[in-house]
């Protein structure tokens, strides 16, 4: 091989296929994963990246199979590990995307410290949360994502505690990059897993995504066809939030509550909605759009609901080594040994 | 000042171990360091075991509220903070109360006699004053008005009574080199760059520290002073240092010798924060350290850091290391270089934070679920720490494990002299990498079944690791009963091998006697002395100390079979003898005093010489 093919063979731009290790693929068949794991794959041809660039780590779960099933370089940890395992990575692979595959069990439940810790400190990693509210790996228990009232193995009379809200926990850590979107909308995971890519920063996915095993058809309401239209708000930057399947509705604020008018009755109220914006920096809007849900009687959001630069963590620890570098000079050994208070005996 | 005066009695010493002990807000950390740094500057050998509480600022005057800050320095070798103070300066009742029963006979105590009123003694729990009650018979009473001296020497200085109060250390400091005939300048450098941005402070510490210092010259109550001549130590550049300092440097050290930049995420925890506090001192080093939000983000961002091609450590005590146990088992599966440092204190669970103990060795050997071997290494000095810091690197990263370093309380904040080794001393630390991506697989081995490292974003060698048990050779995840088998037999041998990479036990003193005394760790400088006291006393015996534990030096069992009688002193109830025993189906004498603090070397010498057959009267 001369070294001009060599360059040539380097420079093609990776498929979706290219990202595939080529193990077979464990997840039960119709899982949601499988999407995920298509996506993302397409996603990363689609950025240009090569094969050695993106790194993944997951904690344990099924979700967190993931990077056996990826060509790149991947790191299985234990669990709920994944987003320290990956923050001590960043930290010394700066110039590399750092991807953190994790499921609701593994983030935020014996994970839940690292994960608000990796957004407060904005330490530029992209966590997807496999969000299928259930524990599926250990066959069936609630997670600290499942409804109040879920019926499973750990809880046959139903579910007395309170889920959590993963959108609102991560804008309550400070995450500058919080997004919803599905497996089964394929277009538009791809969409987030992109932008996504493409923020400097943490960036948070909650991606819902059905365990046909142990929670089917969690999801329905917001994937069915002909219910979906009517429960998802799509978020779009710079546009007045409308919905439904005949785009007659709309949330505006009542006071600082969001409601849902009817446009088709009240058009004149069209001006009034609210206009979703991304960069909004104090996060208050967002703070509004996490807690829209069924159980407020509103559409649930999907798409990113926040995105703000912020100077990451791994720039801040980069940046000070760089200047004391400048400073005192670069350490060396001889240097090393004589700092200090030294005296000589002769 | 009459010449009588001035022609005051020196005598000279060949070693003495001061106590100081006032309040936990008295400053007796500063005023003991500053006395060993000119000390040390002053060309004696030394040795400093700090001995504070676990509260911040426990209530004034009470005995938990005690600081101490104990100092053996002497014109020969010092491996000791001493085993009884010969000088205590108490600052408060308290703190005499909490001392007493460790002094010397004879010992001299020099008393703040202006906290010796009515309300220090009530906190202190005297019922009158022992300083005038008779009590302290059998001692040397020197009652200064401390308080009252430091009030007057700085009542031009325009501090108020109370920020007076806070530069009486400096008084007794002043008065001690005086007594022990050591220079002030260095300490009046010292507070002229550590209080550059108050001068007014600058001011009123160096008055203190003078008006202490001539106080002793004119006062009559001091009719001797003394003289301990500086140690014969062998030439070379020197540098007072404690453990902690010397396991930060050290570990830089391994990042330069490797050529692999430092990597150290860690939780603070008394006594091991002060390694991660250096470390973040040291950016021009390439250093990243990761303050993490727990003990667990502390290991698990080391193992990505490692996975990510760095030199990786964590730093951590006891409850720590128990928190890290599930991923210090990743780092074995994983087959990855990170280094696990265990500054030991006082156990279980919380128990004593601020004391030191020699009991997490069991928990560095078997802590972890599942067959998980992990060599471990342990420091015996305060300056050893450098080089146990360098070794436990070395075999890490060329055997492709994780490796435990324990320390304790003890050598982590006691200090001694450390002679500097010149960089041609320090041998480099190899590296080897993964070489040919077409042939690649990450868990094939080498003739002593490392497998190779391909840090994560090196083009060409992309690969998946993780906890599920793996493939041999291949490294795929596998199930199979006869590869699980296997490959636990391969990460046994694998850490094995090790043995033949590191030093043989060495024998020190006499090698024909037929007792030897062995230990581990912090107990090093008690253990040598003991040992020295009883050779000068005619008896023969041997003594060996393990620096690496696990695997054992080759030699061992050799070692402790030609001796008739083994004696094993350690602060725990017996964990090195346990492991012996198993090993090496040897009879141990053993000696477990567990207190919290280091061993006297006087205590030992008797535990020798009793097993010896000898007569302790």
């Amino acid at each position: 091989m001369t070294d001009q093919t060599k360059i040539e063979t380097t420079e093609l731009k990776l498929t979706a296929k290219d990202f595939s290790s080529g193990l077979d693929v464990r997840w039960c068949p119709g899982c949601g994963d499988y999407s995920v794991l298509a996506q993302t794959q397409r996603v990363f041809a689609n950025l240009g990246y090569k094969k050695h660039e993106p790194l993944i780590v997951s904690g344990i779960g099924c979700s967190s199979r993931f990077p056996y099933y990826m060509s790149s370089y991947g790191f299985h940890g234990i669990h709920g590990r994944a987003a320290a395992i990956a923050t001590g990575l960043k930290l010394v692979k700066p110039d590399h995307p750092v991807w953190v595959a994790t499921g609701d069990g593994d983030l935020m439940s014996i994970g839940g410290n690292h994960f608000i810790h990796a957004c407060r400190k904005n330490v530029d990693l992209k966590i997807m949360l496999f969000n299928n509210r259930i524990y599926g790996l250990t066959k069936g228990q609630y997670s600290p994502t499942s409804e109040t009232g879920k019926i499973t193995k750990t809880s046959p009379y139903g579910v007395v505690d309170y889920p959590f809200n993963p959108t609102a926990l991560a804008l309550g850590a400070n995450a500058t990059f919080v997004a919803r979107t599905i497996d089964r909308d394929a277009k538009h995971l791809q969409y987030i897993l992109e932008e996504a890519a493409k923020h400097k920063g943490t960036a948070f996915m909650e991606i819902l995504q059905n365990c046909v095993i142990f929670n089917d058809g969690a999801f329905d309401d917001v994937s069915k066809k002909d219910v979906k239209d009517d429960n998802i708000l799509m978020l779009e930057h710079g546009k007045p939030m409308i919905f439904g399947k005949d785009a007659d509705k709309g949330i505006m604020l009542n006071g600082f509550i969001p409601i849902v008018v009817n446009l088709s009755v009240n058009p004149q109220l069209e001006n009034m909605l609210l206009i979703h914006d991304e960069f909004e920096e104090s996060g208050i809007l967002a703070s509004i759009l996490t807690q829209m849900s069924e159980k407020t009687g509103l559409p649930t959001p999907f798409g990113i609901f926040r995105r703000v630069n912020q100077p990451t963590y791994v720039d801040g620890v980069t940046r000070q080594i760089n200047e004391v570098t400048e400073k005192k000079g670069k350490g060396t050994l001889q240097k090393l040994l004589n700092e200090g208070n030294i005296w000589e005996v002769k | 000042m009459s010449e009588e005066i001035k022609q005051k009695k020196v005598e000279n010493l060949t070693d003495v171990t001061v106590m100081f002990a006032g309040d936990s807000g008295d400053g007796m950390q500063l005023t003991g360091t500053q006395f060993s740094n000119t000390t040390a500057l002053f060309g004696n050998d030394l040795n400093t075991l700090p001995d504070y509480p676990a509260e911040i600022r426990a209530p004034a005057g009470t005995i938990y509220g005690v600081s101490g800050f104990q100092l053996h320095f002497g014109s020969g070798n010092v491996n000791t903070p001493g085993d009884s103070p010969d000088v205590l300066v108490a600052m408060n009742p308290a703190a005499l109360k909490k001392n007493l029963p460790n002094l010397k006979p004879n010992a001299m105590i020099i008393a703040n006699s202006d906290a010796f009123d009515s309300k220090g003694l009530k906190l202190a729990k005297y019922e009158s004053n022992p300083l005038k009650d008779g009590s302290l018979a059998g001692f040397k009473i020197f009652e200064v008005q401390i308080t009252r001296l430091t009030q007057n020497a700085l009542s031009d200085t325009g501090l108020s009574v109370k920020d007076i109060q806070r530069s009486k250390n400096f008084f007794a400091l002043g008065l001690m080199y005086w007594l022990f005939d050591r220079p002030i300048e260095p300490t009046v450098e010292w507070v002229k760059t550590k209080f550059k941005k108050e001068p007014i402070l600058i001011d009123a510490n160096i008055k203190a520290l003078k008006a202490g210092y001539y106080y002793g010259d004119t006062t009559e109550m001091f009719a001797t002073k003394f003289k301990v001549e500086s140690s014969k130590l062998t030439s070379g550049r020197y540098k007072n240092i404690s453990g902690n300092e010397a396991t930060a440097v050290g570990f830089v050290a391994a990042s330069l010798l490797s050529d692999l930049p430092l990597f150290l995420g860690s939780y603070p925890i008394t006594p091991a924060s002060e390694i991660l506090q250096y470390l973040s001192k040291y950016k021009n080093y390439g250093v990243i350290t990761f303050q993490a939000e727990d003990e667990i983000a502390g290991i698990a961002s080391a193992i990505g850091a490692s996975f990510g091609g760095h030199l990786s450590i964590t730093t951590t005590s006891g409850p720590g290391l128990a928190l890290k146990t599930e991923a210090a088992g990743l780092a074995v599966m994983t087959e990855l270089p990170l280094v696990i440092v265990n500054v030991q204190r006082g156990g279980p669970s919380t128990g004593l934070p601020t004391k030191t103990e020699q009991a997490d060795l069991l928990q560095a050997m078997y802590g972890r679920n599942g067959e998980a071997p992990i060599p471990i290494v342990a420091a015996s000095t305060p300056s050893d720490c450098f080089y146990m810091a360098i070794e436990a690197s070395r075999i890490a990263l060329k055997h492709m494990t994780p490796v435990i370093l324990l320390t304790d309380g003890y050598i982590a904040n006691g200090t001694e002299p450390w002679r500097i080794p010149e960089v041609s001393e320090l041998k480099k630390i190899e590296v080897k990498y993964a070489e040919n991506p077409e042939t690649f697989q990450p868990y094939n081995r080498d003739e002593n079944l490392v497998r190779p490292w391909a840090p994560a974003g090196t083009p060409g060698f992309e690969h998946r690791i993780g906890g599920l048990e793996k493939s041999n050779i291949n490294g795929n995840v596998n199930y199979e009963p006869e590869n699980h088998h296997e490959m636990i037999k391969i990460r046994a041998e694998k850490v094995n091998r090790i043995k033949n990479f590191i030093p043989d036990l060495e024998v020190l003193a006499d090698e024909d006697a037929d007792t030897i005394v062995i230990g581990w760790g912090g107990t090093y400088g008690a253990i040598l002395d003991a040992v020295d006291r009883v050779r000068e006393k005619g008896h023969k015996v041997a003594q060996a100390h393990f620096r690496f534990i696990y695997p054992f030096p080759k030699n061992t069992g050799e070692v402790l079979k030609k001796y008739k009688k083994v004696i094993l002193p350690e602060i725990n109830d017996g964990q090195l003898a346990k492991l012996l025993k198993a090993e090496f189906l040897i009879d141990i004498i053993q000696h477990n005093v567990i207190r919290g603090l280091p061993f006297r070397s006087s205590d030992l010498e008797k535990v020798i010489i009793e097993n010896l057959g000898g007569n302790n009267d």
